[in-house]
């Protein structure tokens, strides 16, 4: 036992070691846990945020420029003025999200009573700030329609008040949920990279021949791949996470720092076992790029921290239940947003952790045989 | 040309880092002769040829080769053509998947012959060289001999003036050595004005050459006939002569192994029948034999004779197809990790890790053989002097040249004193003072420590040293015996002879090739042309293309892959909500709040969970993620409603996810609407809560379904990712694997190799282009609107940006991990999140703005959507596919400029 927890941890030394003389490849993970989050913090916004507007103003009365002048920033971007025949091509040409038509004599109409109608344009192509602009759009108009024909604020919904509540990110601001999701995303794709190339590499290099004539097993030279590889990123992660999340970019986390690297650690072990079972199939690295491609990317896209799982497909959504990348985003989630504990988040663990084994079972009766089928 | 000299070399010095390999070194080849450089490993050999064929950058001092300075680009131009470069190392430069009429004919391509030339010149090579029946067979599936002609065949078919061969014949064995030897006579007697420059590690080659020079340290030590040499240092044999030269004194003794004892009557190794078989192909074939605990077995054969394969049986690498092999007694199983303990390997090709250095290769194998830490070190200090490394002990194995990476390949196979040593040729490459002391070494464990040796080896003094030996051939054991019985046995006067004899009976002699034909094309001429350009293209893309066919396992990736993802994604990437989970907290549980409820259960946009009883659960369910939405009706909610007072309906949204938490509220608000108009309606009061009506019309996808605009984004994304990982691979694996040294000493300018390469995988991700157009269509039913040929032509320069973003990832890597990594962080993000997939470009702000601009899936997504669903055409899309175009010669520049025409 001794002896096979010393080989496991040389090896695996050597693996860092490894890992660190490639300089081009130390960057690239300083820039996808730094850099790359920061930028997915600070520039995407899921929300309605900086939304192009242009309006075609034929009425030109008070009414119509305080319509026109009602988009504010942050939601949106000050109003072009624009002739209704230009609403077509410009919206071809992606330039403007959302065109308002504001018809002829609408405050005379709007006044009178006669109910005219304002055509609100929205490029549906846009798929999610479609949806939420045209929401916030109609409430502006309604509300300058009221303040402007009975000057004064527009009145309560009437005799029943919805208030919500948006719990964890009231603000809804999306820094918080995509600079984690960032490192999330980073992290599966530098797992299954690190661990199946790290095998790979010992293949083409022949130095595979040279590890199976020592006293070592497979098992002993695949936990060394998973610890050191997994070492790595949980390095990179905790950095990521307290440095540019929490430090730099001011990100404030609810939950328990700890819980959410034993997660992390778990997920590791799935990714990187993950990594060694797709360097059994391919037999050159062009291979392994491809692979990874057709495994990583449906993890990373499908898991939920792009786009809501409720939305796919029945079958695809019990499929990606069983990806650990899925449960991995929802307890990232839960702990670092909601301030879930352990009780809550434990399904999620369960599950990555037995899908980790499962695959890391597959990944060594594969390695065992491939190491044979590799040294002919 | 000046006549006499075809190069000379004056007060050249090269270092790498703080290592110096050449020391103010001038010298001087004659033309039209054989010249050889002799001398030990690490002395510059390597480095001086690599100057001399313009694959190394001059750092001080003056190379002229065919009359003119090497350190101008014009003139390496100029003369590359007239230089044949072969690095060292069995087939460094070939293509292992491309057979061996295809190797020779990407060489004939880059320097521009014609198809009738090309295909004259081959098969005059092919016949010389008596390749010709393996025309067809994959050069990584030849033998060493077999690969060193094959390489001289790709040297000489453009007739060099200039041959550098460096170590041609090491790891080659002695029949194919003198056929390959013969072969350079041949050539040379053919055409007289070329010279040859070679440099080996074998003395008794350097025999037979018209001048020589002795290297060591870096400095040439003399230079002169081998006579010559012989003469000045007196000794006998060039061997002796160069000892001396080195040692600066009388050659030292003869290693001679004192003759076996005591004779151990227990067999260390014992195969019975051992045969092994690779498909309908016998590499080993029944053999047999008995080797006693602490003797020394030779292992002797030609290239490919099946050593390696028994070899590697015997050590449990590969199972036995037939037949059973013991050592110790015990069945071989690679299971057995004691008895690997036991024994040592060493491997044919270089198998350490490169990236470690010699003190930390030593030291994680003696981990991992449980070596006690004091005495590891001791012993790691006694092998580090006894094998002569103390001067690289931290230098990267990688950085090592070839003779002393087996050195230290040994010095690792020993490091736990094994009882049985299994050595795959471990002196190939090896120079003779070293070759003495390693075994010298072998002599001590044999005869001192009862360690048992098989070992193999082309060297036939090594040979003789032994105790006994097998000849193999074809996968058959020939003969065993003592040397003095084999040599007996065949009348012959050395063991040289006999091995000769042997392996003559069981194959056909050669025949004698016709001269070579001289090229009809100048090949200077050649090199200047625009059609010389097209051809090294064509030979390039080719090549790649040919490549890329034989791996059906990367093209089936490539194309099903592709489609796979698409399928995947473009059902299940979309950003509809619906479905929401909620769950209602009714503290009434009136009509009135049974009735606000009954409009949430009526949409489709939630889904309602078990009811809520108290806060404590809902923030439990809510911080879970199980619930997105909880709404509360307080207590009184029916009653204040008829009574006309205020109430307020509470409702908690999971602000986890930003994007969902607003579309939440938002169809909040509209189920709380209806409900208000329901009871207004009721109430049959007045319906008009606003003065006007707002008309809202999503455009270009009426029914705001997802998937028609993110189907064609699915399909940007994907012809981002594939092309860019095809193709990140393709240089960065040609800096590993060696071949692209083809790159620096061909006529191939970098714009040429770059563009043939790009070929193939352009061509390989427009035709998932196509196939995802018809998926699009199809399959997800997303109506093409647009202009067809629009959308094709944008795809095609998309593809090519694409392609050259691979590119360049895969010239600024070192290692094929990093282009991997690179190509998946800095492709994957700016597609998915900067580029306008799910936020609109316009709505990004600082880096990621910048980030997308950079990124030409910017510029296509509109295309892609446009022509999908805004039926846009060529003229509203000329702008986007200007930009685009414009990202083709920019990233093909960068490349260009950051990848090296020679090696620093």
């Amino acid at each position: 036992m001794n002896r096979r927890l010393s080989n496991i941890y040389w090896l695996g030394a050597k693996e860092i070691r490894s890992f660190l003389h490639d300089r081009v490849l130390l960057a690239l993970i300083v820039y996808a846990f730094s850099l790359a989050v920061i930028a997915m913090a600070q520039s995407v916004a899921q929300e309605l945020h900086n939304a192009s507007i242009a309006v075609a103003d034929e009425d030109h009365s008070e009414l119509s420029r305080a319509i026109s002048q009602a988009f504010l920033a942050p939601y949106f971007k000050p109003a072009t003025a624009i002739t209704p025949a230009e609403i077509e091509p410009r919206m071809d040409a992606a330039k403007d999200t959302f065109a308002l038509d504001i018809p002829p004599h609408f405050e005379r109409d709007v006044l009178a009573g006669r109910m005219p109608a304002i055509a609100v344009n929205a490029d549906a192509t846009a798929a999610m700030q479609a949806g939420i602009g045209t929401g916030y759009i109609e409430q502006i108009v309604n509300d300058e329609i009221a303040r402007v024909v009975n000057r004064q604020p527009a009145p309560q919904n009437g005799p029943v008040a919805l208030t919500t509540r948006i719990l964890y990110n009231p603000n809804t601001s999306s820094a918080w949920f995509m600079g984690v999701m960032g490192i999330v995303n980073n992290v599966t794709m530098l797992a299954i990279i690190l661990s199946g190339a790290a095998v790979l590499r010992e293949r083409e290099h022949g130095t595979i021949d040279h590890l199976l004539v020592m006293p070592l097993t497979p098992l002993e030279i695949a936990l060394a791949k998973i610890w050191a590889n997994g070492m790595i990123i949980m390095v990179a992660v905790a950095l990521s996470l307290t440095l540019v999340v929490q430090a730099l970019l001011g990100i404030p986390i609810n939950g328990s720092v700890p819980l959410f690297m034993c997660g992390v650690m778990l997920y590791l072990f799935f990714a990187t076992a993950i990594g060694i079972f797709l360097s059994t199939i391919a037999r050159t690295m062009p291979q392994l790029g491809l692979l990874y491609m057709l495994v990583a990317v449906p993890m990373n896209v499908l898991s939920g921290s792009n786009t809501p799982l409720e939305s796919m497909p029945r079958a695809l959504q019990i499929i990606m239940q069983i990806s650990p990348s899925t449960h991995f985003v929802s307890f990232a989630q839960s702990i670092l947003y909601r301030g879930a504990g352990f009780a809550v988040v434990w399904p999620d663990f369960l599950a990555t952790g037995a899908v980790g084994l499962v695959v890391f079972v597959l990944a060594l009766v594969r390695f065992r045989g491939s190491m044979v089928a590799a040294a002919g | 040309m000046n006549g006499t000299y075809v190069a000379t070399l004056s007060h050249v010095s090269h270092r790498y880092g703080h290592t110096a390999a050449l020391h103010d070194v001038s010298l001087a080849v004659p033309s039209g002769i054989v010249m050889g450089l002799i001398g030990p490993d690490g002395v510059g050999k390597s480095t001086l040829l690599g100057l001399l064929a313009g694959a190394k950058q001059l750092q001080q001092g003056g190379v002229e080769v065919l009359g003119g300075d090497m350190a101008l680009v014009a003139h390496r131009d100029a003369v590359c053509a007239r230089i044949a470069y072969m690095p060292q190392g069995l087939g460094k430069n070939l293509y292992p998947d491309l057979s061996v009429h295809e190797n020779i004919d990407f060489f004939a391509r880059l320097f521009g012959q014609g198809a009738a030339e090309r295909a004259q010149r081959i098969a005059t090579l092919l016949h010389a060289t008596g390749l010709a029946p393996f025309s067809d067979r994959p050069a990584g599936k030849l033998s060493g001999g077999m690969r060193q002609k094959l390489g001289l065949c790709c040297a000489l078919i453009h007739d060099p003036d200039l041959l550098i061969l460096d170590e041609p014949t090491t790891g080659v064995d002695p029949l194919s050595r003198r056929q390959f030897w013969e072969l350079i006579g041949r050539m040379h007697n053919d055409r007289p004005t070329m010279t040859v420059l070679v440099a080996t590690a074998y003395m008794e080659e350097a025999e037979r050459f018209d001048l020589l020079a002795a290297m060591n340290g870096g400095r040439v030590l003399a230079t002169g006939t081998p006579a010559a040499l012989r003469q000045q240092t007196g000794a006998a044999t060039i061997e002796e002569a160069f000892t001396a030269l080195t040692t600066g004194g009388a050659p030292p003794p003869k290693l001679i192994i004192p003759p076996r004892e005591a004779r151990h009557t227990d067999l260390a190794i014992e195969a019975r029948n051992l045969t092994r078989r690779f498909g309908d192909f016998t590499a080993v074939d029944r053999v047999d034999f008995a080797i006693e605990r602490g003797e020394i077995f030779g292992f002797l054969g030609s290239n490919g004779c099946g050593k390696t394969t028994t070899m590697k049986m015997l050590c449990g690498l590969l199972p036995a197809t037939e037949g059973e092999a013991t050592l110790f007694g015990r069945t071989v199983d690679a299971r057995d990790i004691d008895l690997r303990r036991r024994v040592g390997y060493m491997s044919q090709s270089f198998s350490l890790w490169t990236e470690l250095t010699v003190q930390q290769n030593l030291a994680l194998h003696a981990r991992l053989f449980q070596l006690p830490v004091d005495y590891a070190a001791t012993r790691i200090k006694q092998l580090i002097d006894r094998f002569g490394l103390t001067e690289y002990r931290d230098t990267e194995a990688g950085d090592l040249p070839l003779g002393l990476r087996q050195r230290l390949s040994l010095a690792v196979a020993v490091v736990h004193e094994p009882d049985l040593l299994i050595l795959d040729e471990p002196t190939s490459g090896v120079d003779p003072v070293a070759r003495d002391a390693f075994w010298a070494e072998l002599g001590e464990l044999s005869r001192t420590q009862g360690v048992t040796i098989f070992v193999s080896t082309h060297f036939m003094n090594e040979a003789a040293r032994c105790d006994r030996i097998s000849l193999m051939h074809a996968g058959r054991v020939l003969a065993t015996g003592t040397p003095a019985q084999l040599v007996a046995a065949r009348h012959a006067t050395s063991l040289e002879e006999a091995f000769i004899r042997y392996l003559e009976e069981v194959t056909p002699p050669e025949q004698v090739a016709p001269p070579l034909a001289p090229s009809n094309v100048p090949a200077r001429e050649a090199a200047k042309s625009v059609g010389g350009a097209r051809a090294r293209i064509t030979a390039y893309a080719l090549r790649e293309t040919l490549e890329l066919w034989r791996d059906p396992v990367r093209l089936g990736f490539a194309v099903l892959g592709t489609l796979f993802l698409m399928l995947v994604l473009g059902f299940g990437l979309n950003t509809d909500v619906e479905h929401l989970a909620f769950a209602a907290m009714d503290r009434d549980n009136t009509p009135e709040s049974r009735a606000y409820l009954e409009e949430m259960r009526g949409s489709r946009y939630f889904d309602e969970h078990t009811p809520l009883h108290n806060y404590a659960a809902m923030a439990e369910r809510m911080a879970s993620g199980e619930l997105k939405v909880a709404v509360e009706l307080p207590p009184g909610f029916g009653r204040d409603l008829r009574r006309g007072r205020p109430v307020e309906v509470g409702a908690w949204i999971n602000g986890a996810m930003p994007f969902h938490a607003e579309t939440a509220r938002g169809y909040l608000e509209g189920v709380h609407a209806i409900f208000l108009r329901d009871m207004a309606l009721a109430n049959g009061a007045s319906t008009s809560t606003g003065a006007a009506t707002i008309e809202t019309r999503f455009i270009y996808n009426q029914d705001f379904r997802s998937a028609e605009a993110m189907v064609p984004g699915v399909m940007a994304l994907l012809l981002a990712l594939i092309p860019a990982i095809l193709m990140a691979l393709a240089v960065v694996r040609e800096k590993e694997l060696g071949s692209i040294t083809n790159l620096y000493v061909t006529p191939t300018r970098r714009v040429e190799f770059v563009v043939g390469k790009l070929m193939p995988y352009i061509g390989i991700a427009f035709v998932d282009f196509c196939f995802l157009v018809t998926m699009s269509v199809v399959i997800f039913d997303v109506p093409l609107k647009g202009s067809m040929p629009t959308l094709a032509l944008g795809a095609l320069i998309y593809v090519a940006a694409t392609t050259c973003y691979g590119l360049l990832i895969s010239v600024f890597a070192s290692t094929q991990i990093a282009a991997l990594f690179g190509t998946a962080i800095l492709t994957f993000m700016p597609a998915m999140q900067f580029s306008g997939m799910l936020t609109p470009v316009s709505a990004l702000t600082g880096m990621g703005w910048v980030m997308g601009r950079l990124f030409p899936m910017s510029y296509f997504l509109p295309v892609s959507v446009g022509v999908f669903t805004k039926s846009l055409g060529l003229a509203a899309l000329a702008p986007q596919l200007f930009f685009l175009a414009l990202f083709v010669p920019a990233l093909l520049v960068l490349s260009v400029n950051m990848l090296r025409k020679q090696e620093l």
